[in-house]
């Protein structure tokens, strides 16, 4: 059994890497530059033309690229080829304004399931195996994406998409699937409705998860690995890069490696646009290197995270990058202070709740209010009303220790918060900040 | 002694009552007494049945359940019946979280239900006093 998917590229040594990067990067920027008017028009205001760039350390010099960017030259902007040698589109779910399109060649289509089989390959994954692909199928590039590096491991597929719970625990267990693929809070909801339904961490034959597209803390990783006795693995992309599959996670558990011979990532301070050391926090901007359809120099990417360059035990090469500590989008500023979503969570686990929760923002006499509602489990609950206030007192202190502020916090029924099975609904901000 | 109360997580809406009610009525355990305490949010429901096993296994698979000794003690239905169970209780420190009552199924007779810090005790200084308390046993009765 080969523990890597493509081991000569994705063990080379540094410097066999760098000599990669540097001759893809060339060919990168010139492919922009002769098919993508926007961007080209972008490195003329800086007065830079592809001569100016021969190797990724000249990547620094070119301007950046934001969401915003994507959303005005929608949807034909940013192509980087004629519409007749693309095969298929994907789309962001347009949650935070307009919707953004990716274009895919077949070429980016192999490379990108490359990628996705070597996240399999990592998770444990063989021939053997049988992969039940749980991410929505279609213009979310999770199913696919999966399905497309299952595929290429020569696992036996099982194309399930979102949803229908009843029906994805039947083939979890009649067919014996043993690597699942989803979004964190369904791992979650499937461990729960196995649980429910009589179902014992050791009835099903799931040995691996392959878990992303949504931000997830270590504490509910270990939630979800004793719940369906399995080892859970993260893996990170975003349709503007093309999708799951740019990092993902060894047996390490410890940082993404990012598949470097197709993706050069740097870490920027999110103000000045500064380029960071290894090791400090800031804004991920990915320079695609080898893309046809949709390639992007220096994206940024919102999420803020730390690299790493240290040798690996599993001997994959490639730089590391953290779990996303926030998402610049993501960030709340509740009277005046930064707020993740993920810092509730932390607290939520290390004081005996579920991870299900919801964020409702409102704003009464221009001041905001900030109420989190949390699920309840059975053995929290008591007859004494004192009791349960109690708990929601001690809930509230607890989170204004984390976050600085304290919000109100309001104790609800089991399965009351609505769960989508995508993404999970973790904030209402109904706060008309703008017009 | 004690009798079991069960208690049941509920959110404070239109349609949430009726529903546990409901499933208490599918049973086909007939509810002795009940009580409910509320909060902005949610309320709890405190139900004596005379199938407590039973309800508490149907309501479990759809509903928080929480299951509770408490001292169910007879007194007579008329004027100033309550005032020495309680005193008794108060002599011996004991402290009562709530309470509600019902009739019961003899003539002029009724319980009172309390929730109190020491089961035990509670039902030893009751007995001492010459009042009687339920049990399980004779709820179903």
């Amino acid at each position: 059994m080969s523990r890597y998917y493509q081991q000569e590229i994705e063990t080379a040594p540094r410097e066999k890497i760098l000599e990669i990067q540097n001759e893809k990067i060339v060919r990168q920027v010139r492919h922009v530059w002769d098919h993508v008017p926007y961007y080209r028009r972008l490195m003329e205001e800086k007065g830079i033309t592809p001569k100016d760039i021969r190797s990724v350390d000249d990547i620094r010099k070119l301007p950046f690229l934001s969401k915003a960017d994507l959303r005005d030259s929608y949807p034909y902007g940013l192509l980087g080829t004629d519409l007749k040698n693309c095969v298929r589109i994907h789309s962001t779910s347009g949650t935070t304004g307009k919707r953004v399109v990716a274009f895919y060649t077949q070429h980016d289509i192999d490379l990108w399931e490359d990628c996705t089989a070597r996240a399999i390959v990592a998770a444990g994954g063989t021939e053997e195996d049988v992969v039940q692909v749980c991410y929505g199928y279609g213009l979310f590039t999770g199913g696919s994406g999966l399905h497309g590096g299952s595929h290429k491991v020569g696992c036996l597929t099982l194309p399930m998409s979102s949803g229908n719970t009843e029906r994805q625990i039947q083939f979890m267990m009649d067919l014996g699937s043993t690597i699942l693929c989803c979004t964190p809070s369904y791992a979650a909801y499937i461990g729960e409705s196995l649980a429910e339904m009589g179902y014992r961490p050791e009835d099903n034959k799931l040995k691996a998860g392959i878990f992303g597209a949504e931000p997830w803390t270590e504490e509910m990783r270990r939630d979800i690995e004793k719940k369906l006795g399995i080892k859970a693995y993260d893996i990170y992309g975003l349709t503007e890069t093309s999708g799951p599959g740019v990092a993902f996670e060894c047996e390490e558990q410890h940082g993404m490696h990012i598949n470097e011979d197709h993706f050069y990532a740097e870490v920027i301070d999110p103000d000045t646009g500064e380029v960071l050391p290894d090791g400090e926090k800031g804004e991920l901007v990915f320079t695609s290197l080898d893309k046809e359809a949709f390639p992007l120099l220096r994206y940024r990417t919102r999420d803020i995270c730390v690299l790493s360059r240290k040798p690996c035990s599993c001997g994959r090469t490639h730089v590391r990058m953290s779990k996303p500590m926030g998402r610049s989008d993501d960030m709340l500023i509740i009277r005046g202070v930064n707020v993740f979503p993920s810092q509730i969570e932390t607290v939520l686990l290390n004081e005996g709740y579920t991870p299900n929760y919801q964020i409702v923002l409102d704003r009464e006499r221009n001041n905001d209010t900030f109420d989190v509602y949390v699920e309840v489990s059975a053995d929290q609950f008591s007859d004494l009303m004192s009791q349960i206030q109690r708990m929601e007192k001690s809930l509230e202190g607890a989170l204004r220790t984390m976050l600085g502020i304290g919000p109100k916090v309001h104790l609800v029924a089991p399965k009351t918060i609505t769960r989508s099975e995508g993404k999970a609904v973790r904030v209402i901000d109904k706060r008309k900040l703008h017009d | 002694m004690a009798i079991t109360q069960i208690s049941l997580f509920l959110m404070n809406q239109p349609g949430q009552l009726v529903e546990a009610v409901g499933a208490i009525s599918d049973t086909g355990s007939n509810i002795r007494a009940m009580s409910i305490a509320e909060a902005n949010d949610f309320g709890i429901l405190r139900a004596i049945v005379t199938d407590t096993d039973l309800v508490c296994k149907a309501l479990k698979e759809k509903y928080l359940v929480n299951c509770t000794p408490v001292v169910a003690a007879r007194m007579d239905d008329r004027h100033g019946a309550l005032y020495p169970i309680l005193a008794v209780l108060n002599e011996s420190n004991i402290n009562i979280e709530y309470m509600y009552a019902f009739t019961g199924t003899g003539p002029e007779e009724a319980y009172v239900v309390l929730r109190v810090n020491d089961v035990e005790t509670a039902e030893q200084v009751l007995h001492a006093g010459g009042i009687d308390t339920l049990s399980d046993e004779s709820l179903k009765l």
